[in-house]
């Protein structure tokens, strides 16, 4: 462990246990740390959880499974790709991946912001909800895989789809599967069959592209790209058709 | 006859239930390179597994033998090497047989003697009983009977010029004990296992292996009555009352008695859906509709990643909507698949690509081609990246 | 279109009685009795009634009553009223039928061929009245065994446990399923009697962050309300796999339900549904679940047992099996009968296993592995009575979970119409004016009577054996006899029949 200066601090995780990491970074921000570097992250699971100030972690190597789950507050930012699981039920805080992210990405968060500055697997944004101030955001630069937004209850959830050749589609289907809340803005099209049967399809308003512009300026700054060029093309927004999708799908 | 089921499954569950951890590695130029990366790999994920199994197999192994079947079988009693080699003797001739090196570790309780036997089918045999069977047939029925009707004994493998390596641990000890970072081959698979049960059973262990086909299996099938119902029909006894063997004998199946190809065989183990499948040209839809009719029992349903490897080639295979992970990479000549990237980073930072394949969407490496990975230039997500 | 389905009870009002104050219109949310001025008369429309009994219970000049139809139905074994109403309804409706509570079909109740035991001259019976009688019960994995140093003094440390006073334990009901007042009573009486209530998978409302120490906090597949906060509020996090009434089934809370206050719990807007999915999307294998136990054990930095709750299922002897191996503190088994405020019916009628064979299957397969004291087995699913407790402790159980029966001690009549969100015992219900019908003090005070009661009986039943602690019971099947069983069913009980 090195200590640069007072509140910054670098970790070397080779080999260290997940277990083990957690604790150290535990007292580290018990300590008051603002700053913590991790080198060789490999597979190290949990990283961040239990976590509840607004610690910057920043993450070189391929952190594990559950990345920032239960977070309430720290700015995760990981130099490399992220494996599933990335923001499980977070309250607050913020992932930035400078690369893919796995499965479930964002599942059942609650609040605070992951940006993906390429794909992320299937599932991505599985039940994101909002609550009063709190409305968490799944920005993925690249593209998803299959239900995307499933069961969406709130959140914003946008898909850039930036690595697409020309001509090229996105290829999730069931996109917002039992969707019930939030927001959904992709860019580039989708045909009515990838899409779920409980979302709708509609033109951005000007409040849509206020909103979406604010991600993209972030998802531009985090990545160094122009936000600007990325706002220039056409989007779609998907919307929930119900807010109780199966109201009448019982006998009582 | 000997209830193998029994063994696996001394409490008759409807199947014995296990996941895990699985790791694959490939040069596909057919370099041959040492286990040491793959056991660093599979130990990366030791949270994974729960120390009940562990196991590898390896391809290109035995290149001084590669026209000798590879017998590698387990021994739990002198009486039974005696009885197996008696079997053996009046059947192969055996070019050599060796006790498989091992070292003792703290981690490894009660190992059985395992010995391996390179032979061939003596000529009067072969002659007389693989008339309307192939020899790697009459192996097969051969592997089977031993497994079946010798008490403690059990083939691990039986391919040429690959083998089986396993047992109850973490897959790093089951390593240390079988000294696999000094073995070479081009083609190397790994599972670290999560049983349910405790019952430390050697054979119980990942890879499966019949023919020279291996699998590791991550997930549990539900459709698995399904599955051995359908198989059962075709001769095959699923003794082991897991997942894994179905998969195991429903490759042999569909890739060794039906010819099928690989491409092929995964739309029959996780085939689109009806709807998918209606958007289709009509050629396709009369494929794709055909094999879901004639083989809906193999449908495997369920969440399932596997990984499938034979001579020249390993297969990376998850379930059709994709409940279990797979990260593939790729490195020059050299295919990566994994239950967790970051196993494969620790192995192989700088990796050329790195992506998460669609649900049902085979990944093959293959030893006549260089990597083509069947989706990979559509696949939706490509491309990773390193470095600040 | 018109219903072909008949009244299912018939309201019988005694004209004499009757003094027409209209207590039975203002009670019955259901609209089954209103008041017609033109004739000065208390008249019914016995179509809505659900035969809850609420307006005969507070009728003052006892005027009431309340019976099923005896329509009769051509008599037919395979087509039972039952079977010609339930299709009746899918056709005038096209959905699934939704039902609740637990299930009602004549699957074979265990616990009633099953008899305790009692000492007679070899050994003494103990009074438990005058001496000292142990109910207490520590929930959480227990080493193999105590390690001290070289001057005896004690190294292991436990891992973190729970001690309950009673072996019986309020089971989940979540906000929005239940009402706060019903939380309230929850919360309250089991602080009272030193056990633990259960907030189920809706949150926990603020008013109740108070009786951390005596609740357990749930996660389910929707992760309602959880939060680092909500985690560390409670003294044991359960993580809900499934649950009795509808294995393999997600939760739909309708929207009417989600009012502001179950809004905040939940937090999630007001008037939504709160769709929980069918698994969590987290967990598709056991080697998932361990990462989620391990993912609560890092949330709350190991200060807490992680309890982990099934549906009794084919293979639960094995899954729990697994469930141990991959971290579970403590196991909690639903039963065939186990209860829910909405499920549909088929699931609920059809799936799982009764609770006495799941749970003598998954702890002697537990004691199999030697892995039995890694973990607490709690049981829940009808448990009726303290015999049922008692019953289930010698089979196994380290405790047993209530939830039907600590609703029928606030009130409820098992009229199974939770899923109307109606309920007129203003348990089942979020709707304030009939949640006001729930009184804290008084349901915690019904509740701590139901506590207290078992509990002396317990104490009666263990003394009658000649056993002053409950744990001496615990898993002591020889004080077991089985009565009208075949000898599979012994034989997975691992009980012998009566007289043997």
């Amino acid at each position: 462990m090195i200590q640069t200066t007072e509140n910054e601090i670098t970790i070397d995780a080779a080999g260290v246990s997940f277990r083990d990491l957690n604790t150290k970074l535990r007292e580290k921000v018990a300590c008051g740390a603002e700053k913590i570097v991790l080198l060789n992250v490999c597979g190290q699971r949990y990283i961040g959880t239990d976590l509840n100030s607004p610690v910057a972690i920043n993450i070189v190597g391929t952190p594990g499974n559950n990345l920032g789950s239960f977070m309430d507050g720290p700015q995760i930012t990981v130099y490399g790709n992220a494996q599933d699981g990335s923001g499980n039920t977070m309250n607050d805080g913020q992932i930035i991946v400078h690369g893919h992210a796995g499965d479930i990405t964002g599942l059942a968060a609650r609040g605070g912001n992951i940006f993906v500055r390429d794909d992320v697997g299937y599932r991505a944004g599985i039940h994101m909800k909002e609550y009063e101030d709190k409305k968490p955001a799944l920005v993925i630069g690249g593209t998803a895989q299959d239900f995307v937004g499933e069961y969406m209850a709130g959140g914003v959830l946008i898909l850039l789809g930036l690595n697409l050749k020309q001509g090229e589609h996105h290829r999730a289907n069931y996109i917002g599967t039992g969707m019930h809340g939030g927001i959904i803005y992709i860019r580039g099209t989708v045909e009515e069959y990838q899409l779920g049967k409980e979302v709708g399809v509609a033109e951005l308003t000007e409040d849509d592209y206020r909103v979406l512009g604010e991600y993209v300026g972030d998802y531009a700054d985090h990545f160094d790209c122009d936000a600007k060029q990325i706002m220039n093309s056409s989007f779609i927004k998907l919307y929930p058709r119900y807010l109780r999708p199966y109201g009448r799908l019982y006998a009582y | 006859m000997r209830d193998l089921g029994h063994i696996q499954n001394p409490y008759s569950d409807g199947k014995v239930i296990d996941s895990c951890s699985i790791f694959g590695m490939m040069d596909t130029s057919g370099k041959r390179f040492s286990g040491e990366g793959i056991i660093r790999a599979i130990g990366n994920m030791h949270f994974r597994g729960n120390g009940l199994g562990g196991g590898f197999a390896v391809y290109g192994l035995y290149p001084e033998h590669p026209d000798d079947y590879a017998f590698h079988i387990m021994y739990n009693s002198d009486a039974a090497k005696i009885e197996t080699e008696e079997y053996l003797n009046h059947r192969f001739d055996i070019n050599l047989a060796e006790v498989v090196p091992t070292k003792l570790n703290e981690a490894i309780i009660n190992p059985p003697l395992v010995i391996r036997y390179f032979a061939s089918i003596k000529p009067e045999i072969a002659h007389a009983h693989c008339v309307n069977q192939s020899q790697d047939d009459y192996v097969v029925s051969r592997v089977m009977e031993i497994n079946t009707h010798i008490a403690d004994s059990f083939v691990f493998s039986s391919g040429k010029n690959m083998a089986v390596f396993k047992g109850v641990g973490y897959p790093e000890e089951i390593a240390e004990y079988f000294q696999l970072a000094q073995y070479e081959g081009y083609l190397w698979t790994a599972h670290g296992r999560f049983p349910t049960n405790t019952r430390g059973w050697w054979g119980g262990a990942h890879p499966f292996s019949i023919h020279d086909w291996t699998v590791v299996h991550n997930g549990e099938i539900s459709s698995y009555g399904t599955n051995k119902r359908f198989l059962e029909e075709y001769g095959y006894e699923c003794t082991m009352q897991t997942d894994t063997e179905v998969v195991a004998y429903a490759v042999d199946l569909l890739a060794r008695r039906h010819n099928l190809p690989v491409e092929i065989i995964a739309k029959v183990f996780s085939p689109p859906f009806w709807h998918a499948i209606n958007r289709r040209s009509p050629e396709q839809q009369e494929m794709l509709g055909t094999l879901r009719q004639v083989y809906s029992g193999l449908l495997l349903n369920g969440p399932f990643t596997i990984i499938l490897a034979h001579q020249g080639e390993m297969i990376g295979l998850t379930d059709r909507i994709r409940l279990r992970p797979l990260t593939v990479g790729v490195k020059g000549s050299t295919l990566y698949l994994s239950s967790e990237e970051s196993a494969i980073r620790l192995i192989c930072p700088d990796l050329d690509k790195a992506w998460i394949p669609m649900g049902g969407e085979p990944i093959i490496g293959s030893l006549k081609s260089p990597i083509i990975p069947g989706s990979y230039n559509q696949n939706s997500a490509a491309a990773g990246s390193q470095g600040i | 279109m018109k219903t072909y389905l008949p009244s299912r009870f018939m309201v019988e009002r005694d004209k004499d009685r009757c003094i027409r104050c209209q207590v039975c219109v203002n009670q019955c949310s259901f609209d089954a009795h209103y008041y017609d001025c033109d004739d000065d008369t208390i008249r019914a429309r016995e179509d809505n009634c659900v035969g809850c009994h609420r307006c005969v219970s507070f009728c003052p000049t006892n005027a009431l009553n309340v019976r099923q139809n005896p329509l009769e139905y051509k008599s037919n074994f395979n087509w039972t009223s039952q079977a010609i109403e339930d299709i009746t309804k899918q056709a005038e409706t096209g959905g699934v039928l939704l039902t609740g509570m637990g299930n009602d079909k004549d699957y074979r109740i265990y616990w009633d061929h099953l008899v305790l035991n009692a000492s007679q001259v070899t050994n003494p019976s103990i009074d438990p009245l005058r001496e000292p009688m142990e109910l207490a019960t520590y929930l959480g994995r227990k080493p193999n065994e105590v390690e001290v140093d070289s001057d005896g003094k004690l190294k292991t440390k436990l891992a973190p446990q729970v001690r309950i006073e009673i072996p019986v334990m309020f089971s989940a009901m979540s906000y929005g399923a239940v009402s706060l007042n019903v939380h309230k009573s929850l919360a309250r009486a089991a602080t009272q009697m030193g056990t633990m209530w259960n907030t189920g998978e809706g949150g926990l409302h603020p008013d109740l962050y108070q009786y951390g120490q005596n609740t357990t906090v749930q996660t389910a597949s929707g992760r309602f309300g959880v939060h680092a906060g909500y985690l560390s509020a409670g003294r044991i996090v359960e993580i809900k796999i499934g649950q009795g009434a509808k294995p393999g089934i997600g939760g739909h809370l309708p929207g009417e339900k989600v009012s502001a206050e179950v809004s905040r719990t939940r937090m999630i807007p007001e008037g939504t549904d709160a769709l929980s999915p069918a698994p969590h999307h987290d967990i598709y294998s056991i080697e998932d679940l361990a990462q989620l136990v391990y993912a609560m054990k890092e949330a709350t930095n190991y200060t807490k047992p992680i309890s982990v709750k099934i549906a009794a299922v084919h293979n639960a002897a094995a899954i729990a099996s697994g469930m141990v191996r991959a971290g579970a503190d403590i196991v909690v088994l639903d039963g065939l009968r186990g209860s829910t405020g909405a499920a549909p019916k088929v699931i609920r009628d059809n799936v799982g296993i009764p609770i006495e064979l799941a749970l003598a299957a998954v702890d002697t397969r537990l004691r199999q592995e030697g892995i039995r004291n890694q973990a607490s087995i709690v049981v829940a699913g009808g448990i009726r009575n303290s015999g049922d407790v008692a019953k289930a402790i010698a089979l196994g159980a380290d405790a047993v979970y209530i939830a039907t029966s600590a609703l029928i001690a606030l009130g409820c009549h098992v009229c199974q119409q939770c899923h109307t969100g109606k309920c007129a015992w203003g348990l089942c219900t979020t709707d304030l004016a009939l949640t006001k019908r729930i009184n804290p003090d008084i349901g915690a005070r019904r509740l701590s009577n139901l506590l207290r009661s078992w509990s002396h009986e317990l104490k009666d039943i263990l003394g009658a054996m000649g056993l002053n602690a409950l744990e001496s019971l615990r898993g002591n099947r020889l004080h077991l006899r089985g009565i009208g069983l075949t000898d599979k069913e012994l034989e997975i009980l691992g009980v012998k029949m009566a007289g043997s």
